[in-house]
């Protein structure tokens, strides 16, 4: 039975996380990162590995520590409590999903590098401005054994520092991915300067080079490895929004409670306690939709779609709603850059539209639910 | 090869619904008209609903969880769920709702001593008796507490004066569960009793109040010079706002359930409205989406709440979100149903039946149980811990 209660293990996850994170990612190390124009941490990044993190989805056998999708969410979750800044998302997590859909020495090999962090990935979906992974315009031609590669991709988040892409490309009856090193000879990597400070490239395929080895699966059948990537994904960004909400949350209900107007705290006028109130409730339900995403993820692969969506969709409204409600409870303060709001309200609106906004998910739960 | 045993179970029960469950009973019971509420008074639509209230009744499956010596089946949480998913698959009735089910019950079985269990539970599962609420007064509304019904210690029994107001169903009912105030010098919370008491004496009277949706499920009920014997007491004298809050408890998770719209099948509002709609409009459509999403969502927190309360993590306070989140969501839910219906929705008895009364009597789910307000200030006041 899927449980929607945290099991012992995952109540330690979340609580070692929290610790973990507290000490080593604070948003003041964001903000230090931000100001020095940095986006990646690799000596962070191989931390997070050393306890498992980067393996959370990998096979034992390939050296990971295989703790399933709803310990994925929950590391996710504490990550977006102080918006660490990770390729957790894109290679712990999507990545390695995709790899674990293919049974071969290769993805085997593949998948002990995230594991140990040596290897992060990126995946290149996005051409236009919206989430769209089947209307895939970009080519990958048919070259004596292998493909040419022509087209470009934008907002692949980590994109500019991984280490390889995973490449979604239409071949000659259907879609292919590829997993290919981002160093090969015709890939230009432009970084975009992005709202939330983080790595996210614009790319550029000209006459790249890939052969049958570097496909991920079966020529033209792409979503077969794609798919179950994506959901756990949109699961796991949907966990880091939630996370995020409650990050943001948590500060706003310390500032009602601790600065005054009028002589007394603001937290005493009703007007701002039941906005409190009605956002609290509203990330308390969208908790239980990531909880039941993980669940059925870790359960229920096949059925997993309208789950996930509903986390997606939730996540992104719930976020949106406590970064608004952050800046406006915190008066003209949360509007400066001097403040950690801004940091949230920029992240929670990247993360509506990777992978899916709520429109996108919405319309795979109105197709699901029949209607 | 071991059989799961949840599984076994989701096998038997299916062989026993398809077995006893009769045609006329699987269409869900949307309409008001279709709920078997049971009780002295209670006149069966149909053969088939009597059989059905029997059959189940006989399995104890109309108090599921319930220990079976009350009445129950003594299912687990697991089996539960089974019960619902299995019943929700051939869009079975439920064979009876009432308060004793909803309200007392839960009240009694955490309160009540071994004697009343036995009494008073049984019946209620077997749809015999039906209760009523006595909370509200006039004047009171959400301070609930404000409890001007009095009653007068005379050795073995209370005498009981006053009025209570939104007593739901009470020309109906047989029995009615009331807060009394029983100690007038004691502070606010602390004097009053949780009684139990027959509406078929001497003393007991109710009057229906028409509501704008055009029924009267609402009464009025005034008490003069009523005997209540003291072993119908529930819990300690004067201790009764205990009983009175674990029960609001229930009814806030009861109210929220059915806002999440899992009652009636869960069929999504979506799928409902294309029943009587070729195409929907875009903004009715996004508006179903969102409803949707919510609905799925604050359905999934209350099994999320279940289980917690399983693992011996009661949700508290919490509940008042359910309570809050489900009655604004079925506000809304009723709100599209009348958008979708048009000109079809307006007539009292009009081609869609009683949409319009549906969707008038929804206007009271904020406002009973604890007004969304008096919710909202729960959650900030004991579960966020700003100042009051």
């Amino acid at each position: 039975m899927n449980k929607l209660v945290l099991t012992e293990e995952e109540t330690m996850l979340a609580d070692m996380a929290r610790g973990f994170l507290d000490g080593a990612a604070p948003v003041s190390k964001f903000r230090e990162m931000r100001d020095a124009g940095q986006t990646f941490d690799r000596a962070l990044w191989k931390e997070m590995a050393d306890m498992g993190w980067a393996g959370v989805l990998v096979p034992e056998d390939a050296g990971g520590s295989d703790m399933g999708f709803a310990a994925a969410n929950v590391i996710a979750q504490e990550m977006g409590k102080t918006l660490a800044v990770s390729p957790f998302l894109s290679s712990a997590v999507i990545a390695a999903t995709a790899l674990r859909q293919v049974s071969d020495a290769r993805a085997s090999d593949a998948l002990a590098k995230i594991a140990s962090g040596e290897a992060t990935y990126a995946l290149a979906v996005d051409e236009g401005i919206k989430f769209d992974p089947e209307g895939t315009a970009m080519e990958a031609k048919a070259d004596g054994n292998g493909f040419r590669l022509n087209g470009k991709k934008q907002f692949v988040v980590d994109g500019a520092l991984a280490d390889r892409l995973l490449v979604l490309a239409r071949t000659e009856s259907g879609l292919t991915l590829f997993d290919i090193p981002a160093d090969r000879a015709g890939i230009q990597r432009d970084a975009s300067n992005m709202i939330d400070a983080r790595d996210a490239a614009r790319i550029t395929f000209d006459d790249v080079e890939a052969t049958g080895d570097d496909v991920l699966g079966s020529v033209d059948r792409a979503m077969d490895v794609l798919k179950p990537a994506l959901q756990a994904g949109q699961a796991a960004l949907a966990a880091e929004m939630s996370g995020l909400s409650a990050g943001a949350f948590a500060m706003t209900v310390d500032y009602l409670k601790e600065r005054k107007q009028f002589g007394v705290e603001i937290g005493r006028f009703q007007a701002l306690q039941h906005r409190a109130a009605h956002l609290w409730c509203e990330i308390e339900v969208t908790a239980s939709a990531i909880l039941n995403a993980g669940r059925m993820l870790d359960n229920d692969p096949e059925n997993a779609e309208l789950a996930v969506s509903l986390a997606k969709a939730r996540a992104t409204d719930t976020a949106k709603l406590s970064v608004i409600e952050g800046v406006q409870m915190h008066g003209g303060i949360g509007m400066t850059d001097a403040f950690d709001m801004g940091f949230y309200m920029k992240r929670a609106r990247v993360g509506a539209e990777w992978l899916g906004d709520y429109s996108y998910h919405a319309e795979k739960i109105a197709a699901a639910r029949g209607f | 090869m071991t059989v799961n045993p949840t599984e076994e179970f989701r096998a038997q029960l299916r062989d026993w619904l398809q077995e006893n469950c009769p045609q006329e009973m699987r269409d869900g019971g949307l309409a008001e008209n279709a709920i078997c509420w049971g009780g002295k008074n209670w006149v069966f639509t149909s053969d088939a609903q009597k059989q059905w209230l029997e059959r189940c009744a006989a399995k104890g499956y109309t108090v599921p969880t319930w220990p079976v010596e009350y009445g129950g089946a003594g299912l687990t949480r697991d089996q539960e769920k089974i019960f619902h998913e299995e019943m929700g698959a051939i869009n079975a009735r439920s064979p009876l709702q009432s308060f004793g089910i909803w309200m007392l019950g839960p009240a009694l079985l955490h309160f009540g001593s071994h004697e009343q269990k036995l009494h008073y539970l049984p019946p209620i599962a077997r749809g015999e008796v039906r209760w009523c609420q006595g909370y509200s007064e006039p004047g009171a509304g959400s301070d609930l507490a404000n409890v001007q019904t009095k009653g007068e210690d005379k050795g073995d029994h209370w005498l009981v004066n006053g009025q209570k107001i939104w007593t739901s169903y009470a020309d109906q009912a047989d029995w009615i569960f009331a807060l009394v105030r029983t100690d007038k010098d004691a502070p606010k919370h602390k004097g009053i009793s949780f009684l139990l008491c027959d509406m078929e004496q001497a003393g007991v009277e109710t009057r229906p109040i028409k509501m704008i949706s055009g029924i009267s499920p609402f009464c009025e009920t005034f008490f003069t010079d009523a005997v209540i014997p003291k072993e119908q007491i529930v819990g300690t004298e004067n201790r009764g706002w205990d009983v009175a809050k674990y029960l609001l408890t229930h009814e806030r998770e009861m109210i929220s359930g059915g806002g999440a719209g899992l009652s009636g099948g869960g069929r999504a509002l979506g799928a409902v409205i294309s029943d009587t709609m070729e195409e929907m409009d875009a903004t009715l459509r996004a508006d179903a989406m969102r409803c949707e999403i919510d609905a799925l969502s604050i359905g999934l927190t209350l099994e999320r709440y279940k289980d917690q309360a399983e693992a011996g993590q009661g949700a508290g306070d919490a509940s008042a979100m359910l309570k809050y989140m489900g009655t604004e969501l079925n506000k809304q839910r009723h709100e599209l149903m009348m958008s979708a219906g048009g000109s079809d929705a307006l007539e009292w008895d009009g081609p869609l039946g009683n949409r319009a009364g549906d969707w008038l009597r929804t206007k009271a789910n904020s406002i009973e149980g604890g007004t969304s307000e008096v919710m909202l200030s729960i959650v900030s006041r004991r579960v966020l811990g700003l100042p009051a």
